[in-house]
């Protein structure tokens, strides 16, 4: 491993002379080693190895325990996709992946078009009073560590929590004790609940940002021309930060693709009637404690596989539907 | 001529000062929007703040008080359960653990990484453009597929279970996306400062310690804000690495306080542990909240 890195420094020197005179000095030699050696090793040694490791460890039965192990192919994969709870967590993965996403999606570009355009329709194109107020409360649940997020929901949708609480006092009485998180209809959407929860707010403060890099101007000339709110947001404020919301469409598709804290969090066991399941808890499940290592791989190569399919999938999506925006603004 | 000027201005001022008036006036339009949005902002915030200062208030509950009802107040205000979160459910060790495995991993994670994204950036040699792009595909690839080898990995150089073996991990997983940040950030850097900077003498070492890197300090401030935000709340990493109770981070152990034993946690200590573990975060946010936010539009500026 040391030695790639070390290869490709060498030759990387006399190349380099080109720009700039360098000669092989001990500084230099030292330099090139340490600068990119050593960051190198270290990457390759715990990020791409294991990733290469992995691949191959899916196309074998090994257990972990043993050193010997045996090649059988495909098998892995094929079992997995015979497999009815690795597909219902797949199918849980993908649900998560879809609808995650665009709930967070929707409601952070709604609160950050209030706060930054969503003022009067007169005078300078301005947010709403106290915006900043509701920026900084927002993000908040974004600072607190995903697992705590998911202890803290646990407890609000606990049948003796904070929720059936609320609605009680509401007057909604059938919802006393109501176990939000052990029932079927409802693990999902509770917890789908408290991913957004997490994360709208950092996706608002980045659309703020976004929506504030677009010209007043541009705001200005739509006003003129008689554009109201709804157009404003659907044919300025949409096409223009459209490349942002790909970029947030794609880390949220990411990031629910995995999904593992909140899982393990909300619902260490997968829910009720593994209705909450996700591909990473079996993962760990059939690795950690089952020890089939060379199954829990093939599902890490799934997972892999299923995550690039997502990103390729938004990309393509947004230059079919975007096509035309991408020549204009170029 | 002057005082006509000056009749004419005084008399365009009043005239201007109603029309300004009169739009001004907010149409029915815009005060429905806008009660309407601060209603949506006010509920948000409401539905951010409220399940916090409820965890706040339970944390000073005992056990039996939290099952009685959700909303009564704690009888007796003390920080019992504090103590026996921090002691008892050894969150303080867990603390202590994740300063520690924080605090090194991300001060590692910045100079490696600044020097690698220094070097990608600024030489040209056989294999940069392959190199940077074998970090992107670390970006973006799953960690889970790298966990099972991962481990197996830590234990054959016998750091599995081991503060040091967690830092590393740590800092390998970091490293793509402190590359990829901060060389968009050293390639921005002016030829001229480190040209001028090898005449005056200065070896390459001196260069980047003495003058590049000081100059990229506002990415690097940047950069280790996400990096500590990303290592305080990584969970994965730590459960499966790192299985030693002693060893414990607080991510994993909030995750085992909260799962051990099924009813008979202490569910009193169990808010306060919550707590411990949100303030700390908050209060730094609230004070960096500025950065932070600069921090945010920045990555999505580039």
């Amino acid at each position: 491993m040391i030695d790639t890195a070390l290869a490709n420094t060498k030759p990387g020197s006399r190349k380099a002379a080109r720009p700039r005179k360098r000669k092989l000095t001990f500084d230099y030699v030292t330099f090139m080693v340490v600068f990119l050696g050593l960051p190198l090793a270290i990457f390759l040694i715990f990020v791409i190895w294991p990733f290469l490791q992995a691949v191959f460890y899916s196309l074998t039965d090994w257990s972990g325990f043993t050193p010997e192990m045996q090649v059988i192919g495909i098998e892995n994969y094929i079992r997995l996709f015979n497999d009815d709870i690795f597909m219902t967590a797949l199918g849980n993965n993908v649900l998560l992946a879809i609808v995650v996403p665009l709930i967070t999606i929707v409601l952070a570009l709604t609160l950050a078009t209030m706060v930054t355009v969503g003022g009067p329709s007169h005078g300078p194109i301005r947010g709403l009073r106290n915006s900043s107020f509701y920026r900084v409360v927002s993000f908040f649940p974004y600072v607190i560590p995903a697992i705590v997020t998911g202890i803290l929901w646990g407890q609000i949708y606990n049948p003796a929590g904070l929720l059936n609480g609320l609605l009680g006092l509401i007057g909604l009485d059938m919802f006393e004790s109501f176990p939000w998180l052990g029932n079927e209809r409802t693990a999902m959407g509770a917890t789908i609940f408290v991913i957004v929860w997490g994360f709208v707010g950092f996706y608002m403060v980045l659309f703020v940002a976004a929506i504030k890099g677009v010209p007043a101007e541009t705001y200005e000339a739509a006003r003129i021309d008689g554009a109201g709110r709804a157009r404003t947001a659907f044919s300025i404020t949409i096409p223009l930060i459209r490349d942002n919301i790909q970029t947030a469409y794609i880390y949220l598709g990411i990031m629910a693709l995995d999904a593992f804290v909140y899982m393990q969090a909300l619902n260490p066991g997968g829910g009720p009637n593994n209705s909450t399941l996700v591909m990473s808890q079996q993962l760990f499940r059939t690795a950690f404690g089952k020890g089939e290592f060379g199954q829990a791989s093939a599902m890490g190569v799934v997972l892999a596989i299923v995550t690039l399919i997502f990103a390729a999938l938004v990309f393509t999506v947004n230059r079919i539907t975007g096509g035309k925006d991408e020549k204009g603004r170029a | 001529m002057t005082t006509e000027a000056i009749t004419t201005r005084d008399a365009s001022r009043p005239a201007r000062k109603p029309a300004l008036t009169r739009k001004s006036a907010n149409t029915p339009g815009d005060r429905t929007v806008g009660v309407l949005s601060h209603t949506a902002l006010v509920l948000w915030s409401l539905i951010v703040i409220l399940p916090l200062l409820w965890t706040l208030m339970t944390s000073f509950k005992t056990t039996k008080e939290i099952f009685a009802s959700p909303f009564t107040l704690p009888a007796n205000w003390n920080f019992d359960n504090y103590v026996s979160a921090w002691t008892q459910e050894g969150i303080g060790n867990y603390f202590l653990n994740t300063v520690i495995v924080v605090g090194f991993a991300l001060v590692i994670v910045m100079v490696l990484g600044a020097m690698c994204a220094y070097v990608l950036a600024r030489y040209k040699f056989f294999g940069s453009r392959a190199i940077y792009y074998l970090m992107l595909a670390g970006l973006t690839f799953p960690v889970f597929l790298a966990i099972v080898p991962l481990f197996f990995v830590l234990r054959n150089i016998g750091l599995l279970n081991t503060l040091p073996g967690l830092i590393l991990t740590y800092v390998a997983f970091a490293l793509p996306f402190t590359v990829f940040f901060l060389y968009s950030f050293f390639k921005g850097l002016p030829d001229e400062i480190a040209e001028a900077a090898a005449i005056d003498g200065a070896g390459e070492w001196r260069t980047f310690f003495q003058v590049m890197l000081p100059m990229a300090k506002p990415g690097m401030a940047s950069v280790a804000i996400f990096n500590f935000l990303g290592l305080w709340n990584q969970f994965l990493l730590p459960v499966a690495l790192n299985t030693d109770k002693n060893n414990y981070v607080l991510s994993q152990g909030m995750a085992s306080f909260a799962s051990s034993a099924g009813y008979a946690v202490d569910f009193g200590a169990l808010f306060a542990a919550v707590i411990i573990t949100i303030v700390p975060v908050l209060v730094a946010y609230v004070i960096f909240q500025r950065q932070l936010q600069g921090s945010v539009s920045q990555g999505t500026m580039k």
